[in-house]
């Protein structure tokens, strides 16, 4: 019923309007619209077609068609399933950590203090380093001859002080988690802190009316009317998260259980030369993360529809 | 500058508005004590690991082996290194320029889309809007394989403009979704006024709309020029010499020149030295940037 009023609305506001704003519009869309399609629809069709075919090592130019064995050898192989688990792994301690760091930070930028403005700026230098930087930096952290985790680790009293952080397992994913969180769990505060600040002030009063203490007051009313920006952000983060490649790069190269999705498929592709393999690889890293998206994009649907309503 | 702040900040610090509960009165510190823990804790936790990088870029020799937190000697020596290194001063230049005409580049184009999406009356605009944010989504290593063979085929790979076109289409959904925002925000009468006054709708765009959203743009710009200073994958992808590698590409490779003996100061300086600009306009244009980060991705 809505929809019906709403396309009638529509047929009347167009004749009204006429065709030159409809031309007007396509011409101004369509150089955004043309770079779009080239570089992001054609390359993946073409990277469909790719991971169908398989490719001779020794004539280059040489394919044929092979159907799904490419998918195949990628979903039979261990190094497939060993980069799901790193990135899922990754992706889930990451995400929770920066969610759990972020929402502290939102909290503490929300207080009425002097110095926020500066907290507020602090915050985000970590988000303007470069992620090759942010790896760089975390790797000299844990660097065995500047020694600087380990003097502090054995100072605390803490476990893992004679460990070569970077060179094994396990320790390997928590200095990645580590510099991931330390890059984003700012960018997580802000949108957290952006959903804080449209929760009206009248809302908590009443609550102080009521009898209700600061951690009462944070369950039942902060942490529900948070719950959207939360969920983007913690979309929007699993995102990223699912699609890291810098950090494992310089951090490890891979090494020590930390090859990530898109590692894996760069390195069939540009180490082995596994154009075939290679390319099923990124389409599936593809189909992975736009699943993700596809959650997103329903998610913040209201906004896109507020955006997209004419006024 | 900013540490210097910090420091001060910390010897007077002043509690927070105490709030009337007369009730409970003996919680009153509770609060200012944890908010002010906290506020260090960020502190620290934010500024540290980069305060620790450019301190390892200071130091020289056997100081690289010491955790020392000041370094011992300090000295220029690793910067002056990193600016005589052709590979880095090169990588410089291909960066400034590839960021600078992107983003110039994103934000006529889509400043032309957004204008259309927030001010012309067409239909399928929703389904234009989740199109474009979804490739916003887009895992670049879904790409670079098709890209790189494209590339190599039409002499495009290892050039400026074979980074540039890929970081058009990536920057360009976070460009028109901004601008969209801040179009939007802009009162329509003005515009009506234009019109009334025999004015086309782009001529009201570009005399109107256009320089009363200068802060979109501004935003837009900032938030493209990151992402294209940042954006490894492509650039690791579709380059394979100093005249195209960008900075986060030969800084990464600085590592690989030598298994046994990691030039630690000389990282550290190269990457000192590419974050600083970014700091920089963090610190001068932190409105800006916050406004953009959370355009559009929080209902209210």
């Amino acid at each position: 019923m809505e929809a019906a009023t709403a396309r009638i609305s529509r047929r009347q506001e167009r004749r009204r309007y006429g065709s030159g704003e409809r031309r007007l519009a396509a011409l101004m869309l369509s150089p955004a619209m043309v770079v779009i399609a080239l570089v992001a629809a054609y390359p993946i069709g073409y990277a469909i077609w790719l991971s169908l075919n398989e490719y001779s090592v020794r004539v280059p130019g040489l394919s044929r068609f092979a159907g799904f064995k490419n998918y195949s050898e990628a979903l039979g192989s261990s190094e497939f399933w060993d980069a799901v688990v790193t990135t899922f792994l990754f992706t889930g301690i990451s995400v929770s950590l920066e969610f759990l760091v972020g929402l502290g930070m939102a909290l503490a930028m929300h207080e009425a203090f002097r110095g926020r403005a500066l907290l507020r700026t602090v915050v985000l230098v970590p988000w303007a380093v470069l992620t090759v930087v942010s790896a760089i930096t975390w790797r000299t952290i844990f660097e065995p001859n500047l020694g600087l985790a380990t003097q502090v680790l054995s100072t605390l009293g803490l476990p893992g002080a004679d460990v070569v952080w970077l060179g094994e397992s396990g320790y390997a994913m928590a200095v990645m988690v580590l510099a991931d969180v330390w890059k984003t769990a700012p960018f997580m505060a802000l949108l957290l802190l952006a959903g804080l600040q449209v929760i009206p002030d009248d809302v908590y009063d009443a609550a102080k009316v009521d009898g209700a203490g600061t951690w009462q007051r944070f369950r039942a009313i902060t942490l529900p009317l948070l719950v959207p920006a939360i969920l983007v952000a913690l979309i929007f983060r699993t995102l990223d998260a699912l699609r890291i490649f810098d950090l494992p790069f310089v951090l490890t190269r891979g090494s020590n259980g930390t090859t990530t999705l898109s590692l894996l498929a760069h390195q069939e592709l540009t180490t082995n030369r596994l154009i075939g393999l290679g390319s099923a690889l990124s389409v599936l890293t593809f189909v992975i993360v736009m699943t993700v998206s596809f959650i997103y994009i329903r998610t913040v649907g209201g906004n896109i529809r507020d955006l997209a309503k004419d006024d | 500058m900013a540490s210097t702040q910090v420091a001060n900040r910390h010897e007077t610090p002043t509690p927070a508005p105490a709030k009337p509960q007369a009730e409970r009165p003996r919680r009153h510190w509770v609060k200012p004590v944890l908010l002010w823990t906290a506020v260090v804790f960020i502190f620290i936790f934010c500024l540290f690991p980069f305060y620790w990088l450019i301190n390892v870029s200071l130091k020289t020799g056997g100081a690289l082996s010491e955790a020392d937190l000041i370094p011992p000697n300090p000295s220029l020596d690793n910067y002056q290194s990193v600016f005589e290194n052709s590979d880095f001063t090169d990588a410089l230049r291909n960066s400034v320029i590839i960021t600078t005409v992107t983003t110039v580049l994103a934000l006529v184009v889509g400043s032309f889309a957004a204008y259309a999406l927030a001010r012309l009356r067409f239909s399928m605009k929703f389904l234009i809007l989740a199109v474009i944010l979804s490739i916003s989504t887009f895992p670049p290593i879904a790409i670079a394989a098709p890209i790189f063979k494209l590339w190599t085929d039409i002499g495009l790979y290892n050039t400026y403009p074979g980074l540039i076109i890929p970081y058009l289409t990536f920057a360009l959904p976070l460009c028109i979704y901004i601008l969209v925002t801040f179009f939007k925000q802009i009162p329509k009468e003005l515009e009506e006024a234009a019109l009334v006054d025999g004015a086309t709708h782009f001529q009201a765009f570009r005399k109107v709309v256009l320089p009363l959203a200068a802060p979109g743009l501004v935003t837009a710009g900032l938030l493209t020029a990151f992402f294209v200073w940042n954006e490894f994958l492509l650039a690791v992808t579709l380059t394979s010499s100093p005249s195209a590698y960008t900075v986060p590409v030969v800084v990464a490779n600085f590592t690989g020149a030598s298994d046994f003996e990691v030039p630690l100061g000389t990282i550290s300086a190269a990457s000192v030295v590419i974050t600083i600009p970014l700091v920089a306009l963090v610190i001068i244009f932190q409105r800006r940037i916050v406004a953009g980060m959370t355009a559009g991705a929080v209902k209210g």
